[in-house]
């Protein structure tokens, strides 16, 4: 008698299939069920309690949560418009330059490759009130003030967005400076002729051909951004007093440090429908752009 | 009116010279063909008419006004670029109708205008495609649909067919002909290939290393070529060329055959190194000549190829020691060594100086 044998592809895959199952599919469901449960870390009997979508109602009737809520959506416009504002600018100018090209491309990418972290502890420094470097520069400069750049809830929040905003500009620029390699010079020269200014050729060439690179820049930085915890926990910690919250800050303190698992899932959970939101948008646009250009399909 | 002319023009990429100072006047109207060799500086005296290089010496003028330092947009052109240039984002209309919307010229001019140009090129079924869902035929319509929207003084082609198939090429080639008969406007065109150049204009520049080595008429540069480069450039096949040197009345090929001097040669010293030309249409077999009037030398030679064509078949012989063409006219099928007598019509035949090249004529 034969013995019955798992198909071979699956065997083959069984491996992949487990590893993804013990550290993504499991995890993931465990969150899930938890954030319908009173899950509290300092009393594990509360895992087994259900309590249906208390949390979820909890959550959206919070003013807090909907003030991180904002804070993160706001964050995210600005510093998204902002990176793609100085990415393109940064692109265009590096395209003029025609020596010394690879150098400046590998300088560019320095900001890249620091850990968020340190970057968070760099900005915390030079935004100190008494011994940072941007106080003691207007001081220096006859400006007698002690700004208080973390302290100020508005002042931290553009603090934090400069530092986010040094660190992932040239994720723009990179990727836009890549489609202005890419792009045909013809169709360039072809609008010179036709009677274009160098502005109405970027307006209505270069800039078309370029979307497709933008939306694929936005897409990246729109999932970057939307979970941004590290330079805000380093920098702020979520405060003063709240004034710097973003969605991270408020699940990682409701979660570890108010212990209260279920909560911190559930806000998890309707976080992530702001990340999906964004990224279908950009997708979509990403996608109505290639077909503008032919590229689709 | 729009006379385009360039006095001494000059372009130096660093210290490569590409262009080496060239006159040129073109008339109103007219249809010039710049033809050379690839890399002989056609397209770049081309772009710097159109203004998209800047011109390092010499002056340019369009309609008597000197462009050297105008942007393209000012020098109301058009140009079609080989690699057509459509703008990819734009459906055929808006690539049609783009140079008159930067214009800001009202939409029902818009409109017209490009319904005219679609109306001459064929191109009413494609309008709302983009140019991905073109052939390179129909790409090449609408980039001179682009050009000719804007009814602009002078229009500049670079190359425009090299990219279509053989067939397509003939079909495109007659129609900016034709498309030269309703506008009227000047066109200043580039290519390598002599038939085009042959076929399209009223008058060739033909070009070598940066500079003008003639100018005239097609049959003026095939009839009285003024260098062997010109002779073996212009027509096809191209012109024989064989060796030899002057002694009294004849010329002798090689140090072996003898041929009558051309009447039409010019002044030639006892002795002097020549290279005598001929083109395949000047040296028959009898009985399948074209009966033409004028001198002519009788010649037994051996065919070693054949290559019909129809309505003529191109002989392939030996003259003196070189590979010589002839055409048989008429043609009947000749097996490769056969032996045949053929006519030699002296009055069509070149001399050139062995040493500059230079035709040698009276
Ligand atoms: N941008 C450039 N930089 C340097 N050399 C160039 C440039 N463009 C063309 N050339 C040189 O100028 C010469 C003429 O080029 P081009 O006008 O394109 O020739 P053609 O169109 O007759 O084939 C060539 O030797 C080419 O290598
Ligand atoms: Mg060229």
């Amino acid at each position: 008698m034969t013995r019955r044998r798992l198909p071979e592809w699956l065997v083959l895959l069984l491996p992949a299939i487990i590893v993804i199952a013990a550290v993504v599919l499991i995890p993931l469901l465990f969150s899930l069920y938890s954030s319908f449960t009173p899950y509290k870390l300092t009393r594990p009997s509360t895992l087994w309690k259900w309590v249906g979508t208390y949390n979820y109602e909890k959550i959206l009737s919070d003013a807090k949560f909907w003030a991180a809520f904002g804070r993160t959506v706001l964050f995210l416009t600005i510093v998204l418009n902002v990176e793609l504002l100085l990415g393109l600018g940064i692109a265009l100018m590096m395209n003029k330059v025609t020596w010394g090209q690879r150098t400046l491309r590998t300088i560019l990418m320095f900001p890249m490759m620091f850990s968020p972290i340190l970057v968070g502890f760099q900005f915390k420094f030079i935004f100190n009130d008494n011994i940072g470097l941007v106080n003691n520069a207007l001081q220096s400069m006859g400006f007698n003030v002690a700004l208080p750049w973390l302290v100020d809830g508005k002042l931290a929040m553009f603090s934090i967005m400069f530092a986010e905003i040094w660190m992932s500009t040239s994720v723009f620029a990179i990727l836009i400076l890549a489609g202005l390699f890419a792009m045909p010079r013809d169709p360039l020269e072809a609008a010179k002729v036709d009677g274009c200014t160098p502005w109405q050729s970027f307006r209505h060439i270069t800039l078309p051909f370029l979307m497709p690179f933008i939306y694929i820049a936005m897409t990246i930085r729109s999932l970057d951004v939307a979970r941004a915890y590290d330079i805000v926990q380093i920098m702020t910690g979520g405060g003063p007093a709240r004034r710097t919250e973003l969605l991270w800050t408020l699940m990682s303190r409701t979660g570890y440090v108010d212990a209260r698992m279920g909560l911190a899932n559930a806000m998890g959970y309707v976080s992530i429908l702001l990340s999906i939101l964004f990224t279908i948008y950009f997708f979509r646009k990403l996608s109505a752009a290639r077909a503008e250009l032919g590229m689709a399909g | 009116m729009t006379e385009v002319t360039l006095s001494k023009v000059v372009k130096k990429y660093g210290q490569h010279q590409a262009v080496h100072g060239i006159d040129l006047d073109i008339q109103d109207g007219e249809f010039v063909v710049l033809v050379g060799p690839s890399g002989c500086g056609k397209s770049t005296t081309l772009r710097m008419i159109a203004g998209l290089e800047d011109i390092s010496g010499g002056d340019v003028t369009i309609g008597g006004r000197v462009v050297n330092d105008l942007p393209p947009r000012e020098r109301n052109i058009s140009m079609v670029f080989q690699n057509y240039a459509l703008y990819p984002h734009m459906t055929v209309r808006e690539n049609l109708g783009f140079s008159l919307k930067i214009a800001k010229r009202p939409e029902q001019e818009i409109v017209k205008a490009v319904d005219e140009a679609a109306g001459i090129l064929g191109l009413d079924e494609l309008m709302d495609r983009k140019p991905a869902a073109l052939s390179g035929g129909q790409r090449q319509r609408v980039a001179m649909g682009r050009a000719i929207v804007r009814h602009p003084d002078v229009f500049l082609f670079d190359e425009p067919l090299s990219n279509l198939d053989a067939k397509l090429r003939t079909q495109m080639r007659v129609e900016i002909k034709k498309l030269h008969q309703k506008v009227e406007s000047t066109i200043i065109y580039v290519t390598h290939d002599q038939v085009e150049a042959m076929t399209l204009a009223d008058r060739i520049v033909l070009m070598r290393d940066g500079h003008i080595v003639q100018v005239g008429t097609p049959l003026e540069l095939f009839n009285r070529p003024v260098d062997t480069f010109v002779a073996t450039f212009i027509g096809s096949p191209p012109m024989n060329l064989v060796d030899g040197v002057v002694q009294g009345e004849t010329i002798v090929l090689n140090g072996s055959i003898s041929v009558p001097l051309p009447v039409t040669a010019g002044p030639l010293t006892n002795g002097q190194a020549v290279k005598f030309g001929f083109r395949a249409d000047n040296l028959m077999p009898i009985g399948h000549a074209v009966e033409e009037e004028g001198a002519v030398h009788e010649l037994d030679l051996s065919v070693t190829l054949t290559e019909p064509l129809g309505t003529e078949t191109l002989l392939f012989t030996n003259l003196a020691g070189v590979e010589v063409q002839a055409k048989m006219f008429n043609p009947r099928p000749v097996t490769p060594g056969e032996q045949l007598q053929f006519r030699l019509m002296l009055d069509k035949c070149h001399v050139f100086d062995a040493k500059s090249g230079q035709a040698v004529r009276g």
